[in-house]
């Protein structure tokens, strides 16, 4: 046992952070550390840096344009970058859809598709969930009929994340309704230019349309664009899930999120002191803080297993509970802290280079939007419920 | 003992539960959310018509309640369907004007209970957070009158209000709970700079800049540098109010969240059906029903000894803070997606409820306050 990083490994950390020093627009990490929003030039921008260093794909092989890093890499580098308040790199494409085409997919395409994944030819967003079809995901309604050189897909897709940026959509459809519900399940790609697409956004109570609804009427989409077998999507869909949950913990935007709360906590004054002084407060910053400690390090615990080569199994639902609960705690803390001033509600002022400045500090103006944006995280990529019966079943065997 | 509503009060309750729940709309709530005035201007003066506004004020003030159970009834009531017009600015500032004010001054209260003048209260500084005492706006005596300058923040219905009572230091220093005066500020009066903006609760707030801001002598509301303990009384009133609002609120989110459990299917059943999310609204419903506990014991005070109204106002704050806190985030986890939509109702409440800790003093500064309180 030796909590410390290898000298590789600090050498790696070294070369991450002088990357991030040198190369970080500081108009991004701005707009990140004051919780403005990203428009999707801003992640253009960064993923196109990153990609020119050879590290937008961190996670794929070599042979596919990656840097093939460990986990342990992964992490280090979701460290830095997060510390530093750099974009996240948008998932959908390269966390998730990557990974499925290089392990189901067929040569030509990868070869097509993976080069256009990471110069940003292509936006690509999920289509997973239905109205129907949320925890209950094998019950998924869109079907696809074959016809000729193409299929046929009708129904709709919800919680689009960032569907409103994208061109191409990875869909769960059904193909067969004969057997068990999981049977008839295949994965097609569709451009989302098609005739009979129709993307309607739907706003969130923070007042943002993050996600989208995508109706599919009547679309064609060509043969060669479903992936891997007919009927055997909802093994790839798992393949995809467990992918998902890489870093699911999140233990770099809680670092992030505790030091912005404590910094708020230092400049906000209660009492005549700073607010970081009064002891029930320093007491619920204090419990946050370790339970993210111990949290750390079973993440690091999973990662380590993860880069000798044993696939995170349901040790990953643990982590989604545990992280997704600390960081909620963060958010809620830090709009606690802000006082009055998370009562004002001015979205221009979330918007950089906006005429509209913030009411109150800066720190404050995207606390209340971000406590309320981040009750997602314990719903989506598989509710906090879900996997509580998940490590229920596959750990306790109940 | 009795926990019965007055038939007086149980008339009110019906009538105002009715009349809201045909008025206070999803699509009203949208136009109030648009409109430059953050509520329905409708639904104001038909709420005063029913005399919502007189139900706040005693006799003797004007109006035919005033005690804590009429606010208690009045906001719930107001809670329940989501309502966002500005009753707790008129308690609050309507209050003092009403317990300190001399006659003419008085005549703004009959305005204000027939509906025809907005009120707001304007305490909080951008530095001062939740203590009451911390007043850094300075007021002047002049031959003429007062000069007032300083910065109020988050002042809810301040650009709405045709009359604003405003605290200001006469003397002492920042923290003193001597030396802070009451001040009536008309609308529009020179030296005032105004930033209106909407609040995530529902309604809208400003920013008010005073710069040798010229008022007359009339316009200082009771004695000089003595304003604290009303002030003090207007807040107590006032989070028995806001309190009772969240009550309100948490019952329509509870019957919300109950309603989805019946009739969202996920694995072949409804989901209300798994013992784990039955568990969790029986939790609810539980804490709920503590948070009402907490408000009769503060409204039954109200109109008690300063002490032991003190100590059930931190207490009250401190539990229903929680509680709201709670019963929003279970609500929309045990919704999923739809629960964190702006076009699905539960929005609305669950931000209403996000916001209660955020007026008056958060859970964890109650807390500390009732332990200091009971100390002393």
């Amino acid at each position: 046992m030796d909590l410390n990083f290898t000298d590789e490994q600090k050498a790696f950390r070294a070369d991450v952070r002088a990357f991030l020093d040198e190369k970080l627009p500081k108009r991004l990490s701005d707009k990140v550390r004051l919780g403005q929003r990203l428009e999707k030039a801003d992640y253009e921008e960064w993923h196109a840096i990153l990609n020119a260093r050879g590290w937008l794909a961190g996670n794929w092989p070599k042979k596919f344009g990656g840097a093939e890093w460990n986990a342990v890499q992964r992490h280090i580098f979701e460290e830095e970058t997060t510390a530093a308040h750099a974009p996240r790199i948008v998932p959908f494409g390269l966390a998730m859809l990557g990974p499925v085409l290089q392990k189901f997919g067929s040569d030509e395409q990868n070869a097509y598709w993976l080069p256009r994944l990471l110069d940003g030819t292509d936006w690509w967003c999920q289509g997973y969930s239905e109205p129907g079809a949320g925890s209950d995901l094998a019950s998924v309604k869109t079907t696809a009929e074959r016809d000729g050189d193409h299929y046929v897909v009708n129904g709709q897709k919800t919680w689009t994340t960032l569907g409103q940026y994208a061109n191409m959509i990875f869909c769960l459809v059904r193909t067969s309704k004969e057997g068990k519900r999981q049977e008839g399940i295949s994965f097609l790609l569709i451009n989302m230019e098609t005739p009979g697409i129709t993307v309607r956004p739907i706003v969130l109570i923070d007042g943002e349309p993050e996600v989208n609804e995508v109706f599919f009427d009547d679309v064609r989409v060509p043969v060669g664009n479903l992936v891997g077998k007919e009927n055997d999507g909802w093994t790839y869909a798992k393949y995809l899930l467990t992918h998902e949950r890489t870093n699911i913990a999140g233990v770099g935007f809680a670092n992030a999120g505790l030091a912005n709360l404590k910094r708020i906590a230092k400049l906000e004054e209660s009492q005549g002191r700073p607010l970081i002084e009064d002891p029930l407060f320093a007491a619920k910053i204090a419990e946050v803080e370790i339970a993210l400690m111990a949290m750390a390090t079973t993440n690091l615990r999973v990662v380590s297993a993860a880069a000798a080569g044993q696939a995170p199994g349901a040790e990953s639902s643990m982590l989604k509970v545990k992280g997704t609960v600390i960081r909620q705690e963060i958010n809620a803390l830090t709009k606690q802290a802000v006082g009055p001033y998370a009562m004002p509600f001015v979205s221009e002022a979330l918007e950089a280079g906006s005429n509209v400045g913030p009411v109150g500090p800066d720190y404050a103006m995207s606390a209340t939007s971000q406590y309320l944006n981040n009750r997602k995280l314990s719903i989506y990529g598989g509710s906090n419920e879900v996997q509580r019966t998940i490590i229920a079943k596959a750990i306790l065997e109940l | 003992m009795n926990f019965d509503l007055t038939d007086e009060r149980q008339m009110l309750q019906d009538g105002l539960r009715r009349y809201l729940r045909d008025t206070v709309t999803p699509d009203a709530l949208r136009a109030a959310e648009a409109g430059d005035t953050g509520f329905s201007p409708e639904i104001w003066s038909g709420l005063s018509e029913m005399g919502v506004a007189g139900a706040l004020f005693t006799e003797d003030q004007g109006g035919f309640g005033g005690a804590g159970f009429d606010l208690m009834v009045v906001f719930e009531e107001l809670g329940r369907a989501g309502a966002v017009e500005p009753f707790t600015e008129l308690l609050l500032a309507g209050g003092l004007i009403a317990e300190l004010g001399d006659d003419a001054q008085k005549a703004l209260i009959e305005q204000a209970i027939e509906g025809s003048v907005q009120l707001a209260f304007a305490h909080g500084e951008p530095t001062s957070r939740y203590d009451l005492e911390r007043v850094e706006t300075r007021a002047e005596a002049g031959a003429d009158g007062w000069s007032l300058s300083g910065r109020k923040a988050v002042v809810v219905n301040g650009a709405q209000a045709d009359h604003i009572v405003i605290s200001a230091r006469t003397s002492g220093d920042a923290r003193d709970t001597a030396g802070i005066s009451l001040f009536v500020l008309p609308k529009g009066s020179a030296g005032v700079e105004v930033r209106d903006y909407p609040l995530a609760g529902g309604g809208r707030a400003a920013e008010l800049v005073l710069d040798n801001v010229a008022l007359p002598k009339s316009a200082l509301l009771g004695a000089e540098g003595e304003a604290f303990a009303a002030i003090e009384t207007a807040h107590a009133r006032a989070s028995a109010a806001l309190c009772a609002d969240a009550l309100g609120a948490m019952e329509t989110v509870r019957a919300l969240t109950g309603d989805y459990l019946k009739t969202r299917k996920q694995f072949g059943q409804p989901i209300g059906k798994f013992q784990a999310l039955q568990h969790r609204m029986a939790d609810l419903l539980i804490e709920l029903e503590q948070a009402r506990s907490a408000v009769i014991n503060l409204c039954g005070r109200l109109d008690g000894p300063r002490d032991t109204r003190e100590i059930h106002v931190s207490a009250t704050k401190h539990l229903v803070g929680k509680v709201a806190r709670l019963v929003a985030e279970e609500s929309i986890q045990m919704h999923g997606g739809i629960g964190m939509t702006e076009e699905y109702s539960l929005g609305h409440f669950a931000r209403r409820l996000s916001m209660l800790d955020h007026r008056f003093g958060d859970s964890t500064f109650h807390l500390g306050r009732f332990i200091r309180l009971q100390a002393a």
